[in-house]
């Protein structure tokens, strides 16, 4: 156990090679059902990636397998090139994981939570005493640290949590959902910061969002429906990949709606609940012609260039929020 | 210090450190097993005389140590509900994806307990004039090592219950159909002598009859008026400290095996 602190010489002379996180044919079951179906990808060093999907769509669970919590059940997992299963050990101080529910004990102080931390990574002493002030320093949490967490809002408490995560100096951070909970301004910043903390200490981040602003921050995205990774790329690309413009219709009796616009323009459409969805290059030309045909039918149509949350529905066919059909067995995933 | 004593260190100061803030905690179990042993110690002993124990014995005296094990007990059953609530509130997360093995963590959390429950017990011990035990150095020394080991013991079975279950409601409901029968069935409440032969039967098998009877003969040692003496002294402590690893052992093995969260 104490040389777990020590990264490899191995281990560090193949860093640059050897990707962040691995994964092949990574499957897993809660009893019957399929949370997550034959996975895989690659995530580089010092990259910042984001598993996009709705709640349920199998990321907490992802989650849980890759921060070595839970172990796989199906497929290969490598993590900074230890495999999973056997070598979690290895894998454990070179990783800081923020979980969605807070990890903090509320009952401890902020500059407590941080030392019994630091212990168990096997830090002490006046090494602990730096780290720990710098960080506290760097999250602009000092004033409080002789403060109990649970008198910290939750925007504080969100700092300390990320400090207490990076205080081991881990080579990858992982986080789930970590935005949850935070106004749009302290989410901004919290996703600023992240940034900062590629670019300054080269942390490889790995994080599952239900957010698209958040997702569009990424280097790379991994889209997942209902246990499938579905696509995976930059935000940019996977937008481009829908090509020209959307144009979603809403009104009423949306399948004859889908009908009338095949039999007039040609366009074939999706349904998706109220709505028709066309993607079609130089859509808005078409808009003025489509009102003067079905006003009636038509509520409002609006016309954008593809967000993310239109790859979602191209690749799925549902509706991102209500993707799925019935809420998953754990809250948070 | 080595990494795992470092890991266990931390988890054991954790331990002290939410008890002391939590001050209904101490209060609640030193003051219910009080009451206990003043009305029902006061309430039985006009009445009852427990067979067995040395003459001149009332039942204030006999219920005495029982008492002492019931506040190990209350204080044990405190600390793991703890356990519960950190797999509940997620910190427990934070500490099973450290470098840190299951066993290691179990033992801080045993250590924690067991400490807590230790201090209270020693509270306790101070009130032995009030049940006319008079105690010697020794006997000091004896009582704090057995109290210590049921107190492991006790902590390490709340730790098994805590491991695998998700409420505290749940936990109490189990911590109920156990440790309070095994408590009871201990000796501490009324002796195995004159109990009809199932039931002595049952007594004997119980494991914590041995921490019951090695701490009431610690009380009195160095004293020639010495308490019951079946089983024996060395027997009880071999028994006692068999029951406090046999029973950490299982803590440990269930946790390796419990689901993460």
């Amino acid at each position: 156990m104490s040389a777990a602190a020590v990264p490899s010489r191995v281990a560090v002379a193949a860093a640059a090679d050897v990707p962040a996180l691995e994964a092949s044919g990574l499957g897993f079951k809660y009893g019957e059902r399929q949370a997550l179906r034959d996975v895989s990808f690659a995530i580089g060093r010092s990259e910042i990636f984001g598993f996009l999907g709705p709640n349920g769509g199998g990321k907490t669970t992802l989650f849980k397998i890759l921060s070595t919590l839970v172990p796989s059940q199906r497929g290969v997992v490598r993590v900074l090139g230890h495999d999973l299963q056997s070598e979690a050990h290895a894998i454990r101080p070179r990783i800081g994981v923020v979980f969605q529910h807070p990890s903090l004990d509320g009952k401890l102080t902020v500059a407590e939570n941080l030392a019994h931390h630091g212990h168990l990574y096997g830090l002490a002493g006046r090494k602990l005493r730096e780290r720990s002030a710098a960080m506290m320093e760097r999250m602009g949490i000092t004033a409080r640290a002789d403060d109990l967490v649970e008198t910290l809002s939750g925007g504080l408490q969100r700092r300390t949590e990320l400090a207490k995560a990076l205080l081991h100096e881990p080579e990858l951070l992982l986080l789930d959902e970590p935005s949850t909970g935070l106004d749009p301004g302290a989410r901004r910043e919290f996703n600023d910061y992240l940034a900062v903390l590629r670019e300054r200490d080269g942390v490889g981040i790995v994080l599952t969002t239900h957010y698209m602003e958040e997702a569009e921050r990424c280097d790379r995205i991994g889209v997942m429906h209902r246990g499938e990774l579905v696509a995976i790329g930059p935000p940019a690309e996977l937008k481009a990949a829908i090509g020209g413009e959307v144009i979603v219709i809403h009104g009423r009796s949306v399948e004859a709606l889908k009908q009338k616009v095949e039999q007039r323009f040609g366009l074939s459409g999706t349904v998706i609940g109220a709505t028709v969805r066309i993607e079609r290059p130089r859509a808005h030309e078409l808009v003025a012609a489509m009102v003067e045909a079905f006003g009636e039918d038509i509520e409002s149509v609006s016309v954008g260039k593809p967000t993310l949350e239109d790859v979602f529905v191209h690749l799925t066919g549902h509706q991102f929020f209500f993707a799925e059909p019935r809420p998953a067995p754990e809250s948070d995933s | 210090m080595n990494g795992a004593m470092l890991q266990i260190a931390t988890l054991w100061w954790r331990e002290i450190t939410r008890f002391r803030r939590q001050r209904s905690r101490i209060i609640g179990a030193f003051l219910q097993p009080l009451v206990f042993w003043l009305l029902l110690g006061g309430g039985l002993s006009a009445s009852f005389r427990p067979p067995g124990a040395a003459p001149g014995t009332n039942y204030v005296e006999y219920f005495y140590p029982g008492v002492i094990v019931l506040v190990l007990l209350f204080t044990a059953i405190f600390a793991t509900i703890s356990t519960v609530e950190d797999r509940k509130q997620g910190f427990l997360q934070g500490v099973l994806v450290a470098p840190i093995t299951r066993p290691t963590i179990v033992m801080g959390q045993a250590l924690g307990g067991t400490t807590l429950a230790l201090l209270q017990g020693v509270i306790f011990l101070i009130l032995a004039p009030l049940a006319g035990i008079h105690l010697t150095t020794s006997a000091v020394a004896a009582a704090i090592l057995i109290m210590a080991l049921v107190a492991f013991a006790l902590t390490s079975i709340g730790l098994v219950i805590a491991w695998r279950i998700d409420s505290t409601q749940g936990f109490h409901a189990i911590m109920n159909l156990i440790l309070i029968p095994i408590w009871l069935l201990s000796g501490a409440f009324f002796p195995a002598t004159g109990a009809p032969a199932w039931l002595r039967w049952t007594m004997r098998l119980n494991p914590l009859t041995y921490g019951m009877a090695a701490l009431r003969q610690s009380l009195y040692l160095g004293a020639t008026n010495a308490g019951s003496t079946v089983p024996g002294f060395m027997l009880a402590l071999l028994i006692t400290i068999g029951f406090s690893v046999a029973t950490f052992a299982l803590a440990a093995s269930v946790a390796r095996r419990a689901a993460a969260a």
